[in-house]
């Protein structure tokens, strides 16, 4: 068991296929939340293999399209400090700001460097004592306990000059505000499986407690999608709405207790701003008791 | 984003493991993921393992997908 290439069976598939073709029999539109499942409905072709009134609608997507130009723009500013180091996901690299993007800053010689851990950007800070080490901190609830985990680790090693510039983003509260405005009409939601293994399922029940709609957990391979897709179809058609799981070889129903304890330890709740959706109560984060971690206080001496 | 990669953990020390990805091993902080053991599979994601797979769910589902797909 590899985990990967056992879900990419092509005669399941096949067989998945056909049982959606079976059981469909109505226009809908089913939103994928995360874009990472947007991508692997590309990258398998799965949207031409559909039955053509199933349609697909892309969802917020990624922490990285969401961020704002404000935040961008905030990073840039730090970045062109000569006392800061600029610690990235590569991801980041490319987003716009207002005027320009780390990517163009970097080519000027700002000093910005793409990490892939945000431990990464903790042994920047301890290599180089004489600098501010801010950590763009992007990432829905999949990367906040990394990043939640790097921050007490600081905090315990007596780390002072590790800040975090903080952009992360909530998903539940974005789907509530989503399934209040709705102006583009969902008939069930695939959920973002390495969010659901972070949060579990629970946090996303007021999907059909509140709004009456199904919603799936899934998973990232062809055949978690076709399966969950088939899994909404079949609750739409016999007119039901609950959360099911299609990712149990890792979403567990309680997610992940002790990541979640993390992030809870180090941030708070707080209003954040999206890029394409606003402002959106509950939906961001702030440092709580570890404001000495926050943003670098304004030029003071080197 | 969220992307996140299976892997095998072949070592662990205190809150790191080793874990071999694709032939390539990694570095891996095992700080939310404390109850694994050396052999299983543990999801990864930006330098910390996420979460333990369950590889008797991955073979009940194969297994529910193979009966759905009519192959045995």
């Amino acid at each position: 068991m590899k985990f990967i290439d056992e879900f990419r069976n092509k005669e399941i598939a096949q067989g998945l296929i056909r049982r959606i073709f079976e059981v469909s029999t109505r226009p809908i539109h089913l939103m994928e939340v995360c874009g990472t499942h947007t991508v692997s409905f590309f990258r398998y072709g799965i949207r031409e293999m559909l039955p053509k009134h199933i349609r697909l609608l892309s969802g917020p997507g990624c922490p990285v399209c969401v961020t704002p130009n404000q935040d961008i723009d905030l990073a840039i500013a730090l970045s062109r400090r000569d006392d800061v180091l600029l610690a990235t996901f590569g991801d980041m690299m490319r987003v716009p700001g207002s005027t320009s993007s780390l990517q163009k800053e970097k080519a000027e010689g700002r000093r910005i460097r793409i990490v892939y851990s945000p431990l990464e950007a903790l042994r920047l800070a301890k290599e180089n004592p004489e600098k501010k080490v801010v950590f763009l901190a992007v990432g829905f609830e999949t990367t906040s306990p990394a990043i939640a985990t790097t921050l007490l680790q600081a905090h315990d090693e007596g780390i002072p000059n590790l800040h975090f510039l903080n952009s992360q983003k909530r998903v539940p509260p974005a789907l509530r505000a989503l399934l209040e405005s709705e102006k583009v009409q969902i008939h069930g939601l695939i959920l973002p499986g390495h969010v659901c293994t972070i949060l579990g399922r629970e946090p996303f029940e007021f999907i059909s407690k509140e709004f009456n709609r199904p919603a799936v957990i899934a998973g990232f391979e062809p055949l978690d999608l076709l399966q969950a897709v088939w899994m909404l179809v079949n609750q739409i058609e016999k007119e039901q709405a609950s959360v099911e799981n299609q990712y149990t070889r890792v979403v567990r129903d309680q997610g992940n207790p002790v990541a979640v304890r993390k992030m809870e330890q180090a941030f708070e709740q707080d209003e954040a701003l999206w890029r394409g959706l606003g402002w959106i109560p509950g939906s961001g984060c702030r440092q709580g008791s570890f404001q000495f971690h926050g943003r670098p206080p304004d030029r003071g001496g080197r | 984003m969220c992307l996140s990669v299976p892997g095998k953990v072949v070592e662990i020390q205190n809150n790191m493991a080793r874990v071999e990805v694709g032939g390539v091993i990694r570095d891996v902080s095992m700080d939310v993921c404390p109850d694994v053991v050396v052999g299983e599979y543990v999801l990864i994601h930006t330098g910390f393992a996420i979460q333990k797979l369950d590889e008797k769910e991955a073979l009940e589902t194969l297994d529910l997908l193979r009966k759905m797909a009519e192959i045995q």
